[in-house]
């Protein structure tokens, strides 16, 4: 194993009782400040694969390591284990009882107790960031799709998580907002923040990503650099799924 | 009507009526202990206990309270558990209670997406403090109508304490027919203390109701999952 | 001692007799029932009124009902109506009338909601469809709304066969008050009979009460996972 590698997948497998495998020998590895982009079809399995990875869903085989260590081997450290691997979803998921500074900085004091005076600055320094210094105290539903997102991806950085995952982030936004949220994605990634990101943002997805991952009936395809991907896909199933994406292609 | 003898009686009933609270108010909250630890053991599915507040749940929504206290206060001592009129009545109020209170919890807990615990979990907090630090407000919040509806219903309930040889309000009304046939005067105070008693809960329970609804914190278009 | 106690239950008709006191707070109860569920429709019709006085009426009804307790209203009519009405209710009549009175606020409420929760676009098309306004309510919303109305109205229902518990606090002689006397009747033989004896009223009402709030809950849960 590469001293580089950050996350690191062996045979992971996972299946439902009385369904077909959802996730099917999945064999993949990240570096250090890499930027993994997954495409696919939807129910290719993607977004269980992201859930697998932060725990949220038992896997039925194979291994994930972080940072070398098997992350599926001892449930106890789970807790631990998701601080390093932070995770946006598509629907926010916002804490709606709590203002917008309760929610980042909940689980950095809750969990990794961490000192109250020091989390207040650093929350403001990165809401500041992502342009929500005058939300602070703002309950999530006075805020835009796209405010919400943006203090959500503020929440998981706070934990200060080793890698960040991004389940379609930007699926429940409107169009206009979809832009905001993908601009704080792109600097994160110029800023050498490690992230696997589930879109359907082609033109994101060829932006800001280092590598392109395509996966089909919860496999992986294929796995290119971004721009040999989008110009000439090796397998017929990605041709198929990015001529979708060409409405010229339909005539 | 006899004014005079309505004068005369007022201090009886408002005694009564201060025994009616008292021990309501000691139900209720037993009642909204028993739910919570039925949600809790309902939440963490507590093996075997999860069952046994199911079993209970029924039990206790499908009896009616007079018979639940006739059982405590006149089938116990017989086999050796002798228990006062008032903790009779206040055990007996929580047994009925609690269920009612559970099932509040539940509906509340049902309301909140699963997908607010899994953010929690991802943020590596433990699901104690998942349950605490974000489930449980939210139910809470969700349920508040359903609590006050059933404040009010274990109000009403105490109405059968009689039965167990308590001087609450309907005992004071009865003696007062049986002993003075005075039944105009016995009733209209009956009615009017049991007002006083239920009025003011019922108007605070509309305006907290009406409160929760204009302020929600929650953005349900969450909920639906859009 | 404890052990002999049980057989209370089953000397000579004891258990029989039990029973019987059952049936007789099921017939008020079920009495009682049916006839909240016909003035209940109705109700329910009324309190969707486009009248305003109307809605206000039945909703004054309706939060007066609700705020008394059922015993506090069992006492008004038993005792109250025997001295003014100049006629002596029996208790079981009494039960009827109170507990009709408050059922039918009740139905009439569940009823309400009902209609209210029929989206106005079904009855839109039903109108679009070329269909009469009666045809629209009796092909279109009376089948949705009865849907929506059987499980709440099983539930209330079971409070209705639990409240009649109170009808022994008036005289009437049911399920508690036979268990009463077969406990005098064998104070001495058997010491233990009132634990068996109302530990078998509380299972017989549980066992009574059970499948109808089984059977609202199924009938529920089919509901909101066809929708």
């Amino acid at each position: 194993m590469k001293e580089k590698q950050i996350l690191q997948i062996e045979h992971l497998e996972k299946s439902y009782d009385g369904h077909p495998s959802v996730l099917r020998d999945i064999n993949f590895s990240m570096e250090k400040g890499e930027v993994v982009v997954v495409l696919g079809p939807s129910g290719c399995g993607k977004s269980t694969f992201l859930r697998c990875i932060n725990l949220l869903e038992p896997v039925s085989g194979g291994r994930i390591y972080l940072n070398g260590q098997d992350i599926l081997s001892g449930q106890k450290e789970s807790s631990r284990i998701r601080q390093e691997i932070g995770m946006v979803f598509q629907n926010y998921e916002l804490f709606p009882h709590m203002t917008i500074l309760e929610n980042v900085m909940l689980a950095p004091l809750l969990v990794q107790k961490r000192d109250r005076k020091q989390t207040v600055e650093e929350a403001g320094e990165l809401l500041a960031r992502v342009g929500l210094s005058e939300k602070q105290t703002s309950y999530p539903r006075q805020l835009s799709g796209g405010q919400k997102q943006r203090a959500a991806i503020v929440r998981a950085l706070m934990m200060r998580p080793k890698v960040l995952l991004l389940d379609e982030i930007t699926a429940a936004l409107d169009p206009e907002m979809v832009r905001e949220v993908l601009q704080v994605v792109l600097e994160l990634a110029r800023d050498g923040m490690t992230m696997l990101i589930v879109t359907h943002e082609m033109e994101f997805a060829r932006a800001v990503a280092d590598r392109v991952i395509f996966m089909d009936k919860g496999a992986i395809v294929e796995e290119q650099k971004p721009e040999d991907f989008f110009s000439c896909p090796k397998t017929d199933r990605a041709k198929r799924f990015l001529n979708m994406f060409h409405y010229e292609a339909l005539g | 009507m006899d004014i005079e003898f309505i004068r005369e009686s007022i201090p009886l009933y408002a005694e009564a009526a201060v025994l009616t609270l008292r021990l309501a108010l000691l139900g209720i909250l037993g009642s909204g202990a028993i739910g919570f630890i039925c949600c809790l053991l309902r939440t963490f599915r507590v093996p075997v206990l999860k069952q046994a507040a199911e079993v209970y749940i029924e039990l206790s929504r499908n009896t009616p309270l007079l018979v639940q206290l006739f059982f405590l206060y006149f089938g116990l001592p017989r086999i050796g558990v002798v228990l006062s009129s008032e903790v009779c009545a206040v055990v007996g109020l929580s047994f009925l209670g609690g269920s009612y209170m559970a099932e509040a919890f539940r509906s509340g807990m049902e309301a909140v997406p699963v997908s607010q615990g899994e953010a929690g979990l991802s943020l590596g907090m433990s699901r104690h403090q998942v349950f605490f630090y974000i489930l449980l407000p939210q139910a809470a919040a969700t349920s508040i109508p359903v609590f006050g509806a059933n404040i009010i219903f274990l109000i009403k309930e105490t109405s059968v304490f009689s039965a167990v040889a308590l001087a609450d309000l309907v005992f004071v009304a009865k003696d007062f027919i049986g002993m003075t046939y005075r039944t105009d005067e016995a009733l209209l105070l009956l009615v009017i203390f049991y007002l006083i008693l239920i009025l003011p809960v019922s108007a605070v329970c509309a305006l907290i109701e009406r409160r929760v609804r204009y302020a929600q914190f929650g953005n349900r278009s969450i909920v639906s999952g859009e | 001692m404890l052990s002999s106690g049980i057989g209370v239950l089953f000397q000579g008709n004891n258990f029989l007799r039990l029973l019987q006191g059952l049936m007789v707070s099921l017939r008020i109860a079920l009495l009682s029932m049916l006839l909240s569920a016909v003035f209940g429709l109705f109700l329910g019709i009324a309190m969707n009124s486009k009248k305003g006085w109307v809605r206000a009426v039945c909703r004054t009804y309706l939060e007066t009902v609700r705020v008394m307790p059922q015993l506090v209203l069992l006492f008004l009519v038993y005792f109250g109506a025997a001295k003014h009405l100049g006629m002596n209710f029996s208790g079981e009549l009494s039960a009827v009338i109170v507990f009709t009175f408050w059922g039918a606020a009740e139905m009439g409420d569940l009823v309400r909601s009902a209609f209210l929760s029929i989206p106005a676009h079904q009855y839109e098309a039903g109108c679009a469809l070329g269909m009469t306004k009666m045809q629209v309510f009796f092909y279109i919303m009376i089948p949705q709304a009865v849907r929506r109305l059987l499980p709440p109205t099983i539930n209330l229902l079971t409070r209705m066969i639990k409240t009649t518990s109170l009808v022994v606090l008036i005289g009437v002689v049911e399920v508690v008050k036979v268990g009463k006397q077969i406990i005098d009747a064998s104070r001495f033989t058997e010491p233990s009979a009132a634990f068996w004896v109302y530990g078998a009223i509380f299972l017989l009402y549980f066992a009574v009460c059970y499948p109808f709030s089984r059977a609202a809950a199924l009938l529920e849960r089919k509901l909101r996972d066809g929708n």
